[in-house]
């Protein structure tokens, strides 16, 4: 039986009809047409399905869309209407990602720590992406561009 | 990779009305808290509902709040919930620092602790340390309230007491253990998402009564009575942890598997108690890492 649900994506209004076994994953890409939050391992390992769902990271690839009736998406996409923001900059400026696969989950991961938390140290900002795991960087590059932003914000 | 089972869905608003469905549908009602064991064993066509009934919309389950003398948790609280409960932190602190070491934070700010337990395989993180605590698992089914002591929650790999039709409700930890000192030492590969490929959860009381509990070094994680018994009311020194460390082999029963060999778990759990006690005890007596901290 298929459900009517309503998502706020990126402060966009989406009504879809998706069938129980629809995960926000697919729906998102397939339906709404954000493609940011990738298709990694589909099992909660990877973080390349890595949204905002009503202010906390999830895996989209273990929500079921119908779950998500009624609640506010955001990716990277919502982000960066008006071209990169601050962290999305320091990424660009240390050259943080290579293939860019995890960089969406990455970058929303590392939005959530900020949004509690405005000085991290480096240890919770490993914390927080240890979920989102990169295959080309060795995470060195993508720690180092949010401690800029932690210390530029300091000073 | 599209979920290929069909099942439909259904969300209601209170606990009866959830009974009501699991007592209709029988062994075709699958629960969904959190999802994130559930519908990753959908898409492995490992459980093939009828319905899944989502247990988000009814009130009062995401409760973490003292009862009288008894903490009480209710089936929506997740790790990130607890992680955030100053109640917790403050008067449960073992709870906190088994919650921290859970997979990342995006597991996290879902997977509930009952459905942990729920899910029961050998490695859970919440197993070993509800063990120690001496949790209480409050269910409801159509026959009415039934509480299990946590001890005879867990009885084989992915097997609980949980009966057909009946929902857990909550978790309940007496407030006694407050002023205990505890430790919880967990082994992964990495950082991030492993499961543990051994666990250990020790608590101390003031007169040094212990209380040890193990995960992923058996078919459930258990309560090691007898290691317990053999170290009571001593402090820790060289002797008394040579007794615990040689009453760990008549506790356990590790095997080889894709995260670990059973030797080195068994060598591992030896480091592995021995650091425990030792924050435990550490601890109880107001010194000791601060909780949260990853022993090994
Ligand atoms: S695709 Fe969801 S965690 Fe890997
Ligand atoms: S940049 Fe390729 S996976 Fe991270």
């Amino acid at each position: 039986m298929k459900h009517s649900i309503t998502l706020n994506v990126n402060g966009e209004e989406w009504d879809v009809d998706v069938a129980p076994n629809d995960t926000l994953l697919e729906v998102l890409r397939e339906r709404v047409g954000i493609k940011s939050p990738k298709v990694g391992c589909e099992r909660g390992d990877c973080g390349a399905c890595t949204v905002i769902l009503d202010g906390k990271t999830v895996r989209s690839c273990l929500v079921l869309a119908v779950e998500a009736d009624g609640s506010g998406v955001l990716t990277v996409e919502g982000l960066s209407k008006e071209g990169p923001n601050e962290l999305q900059q320091a990424f660009i400026d240390r050259n943080s990602f290579q293939c860019g696969f995890c960089a969406p989950g990455v970058v929303l991961a590392v939005s959530e720590l900020l949004a509690t938390n405005t000085s991290p140290t480096e240890d919770e900002v490993k914390e927080a992406i240890a979920g989102n795991l990169c295959r080309c960087t060795g995470y060195t590059p993508i720690v180092e561009a949010v401690m800029d932003v932690v210390e530029k914000d300091r000073t | 990779m599209p979920i290929a089972h069909e099942f439909d869905y259904v969300k209601p608003g209170t606990i009866e009305e959830a009974i009501g469905i699991l007592a209709e549908h029988g062994d075709g009602a699958q629960i969904l808290a959190g999802g994130t064991d559930v519908v990753a064993q959908l898409r492995d066509d490992a459980i093939t509902p009828e319905i899944v009934v989502d247990i988000k919309g009814i009130d009062g389950l995401g409760d973490i709040r003292l009862a009288g003398d008894r903490l009480f948790i209710g089936p929506l609280v997740t790790f990130t919930d607890v992680i955030e409960s100053e109640l917790i932190r403050e008067s449960f602190p073992l709870f906190h620092e088994m919650a921290v070491k859970v997979a990342s934070k995006g597991i996290r700010n879902r997977a509930t602790v009952v459905g942990n337990i729920c899910s029961a395989v050998p490695s859970c993180d919440a197993g070993p340390v509800l063990l120690v605590y001496d949790a209480q698992v409050l269910l409801l089914g159509p026959e009415g309230e039934r509480t299990v002591p946590i001890d005879e929650w867990f009885v084989g790999p992915k097997k609980t007491d949980l009966r057909q039709c009946e929902l857990v409700v909550g978790l309940e930890i007496s407030s006694s253990a407050r002023a205990f000192g505890g430790s919880y030492v967990k082994l992964g590969r990495y950082r991030g998402e492993d499961l543990a490929q051994a666990s250990v959860a020790v608590l101390v009381s003031p007169d040094y009564e212990y209380r040890v509990a193990f995960g992923a070094v058996g078919p459930t994680p258990v309560r090691a009575r007898e290691l317990e018994a053999e170290i009571r009311n001593e402090e820790p020194s060289d002797e008394m942890l040579e007794t615990a460390r040689k009453a760990i082999p008549r506790e356990t029963s590790p095997i080889t598997d894709i995260r670990a060999t059973a030797e080195y778990r068994a060598h591992m759990l030896e480091v592995m108690l021995e650091r425990g006690i030792r924050a435990a005890v550490a601890r109880l007596n107001g010194g000791g890492p601060e909780y949260g901290t990853r022993h090994i």
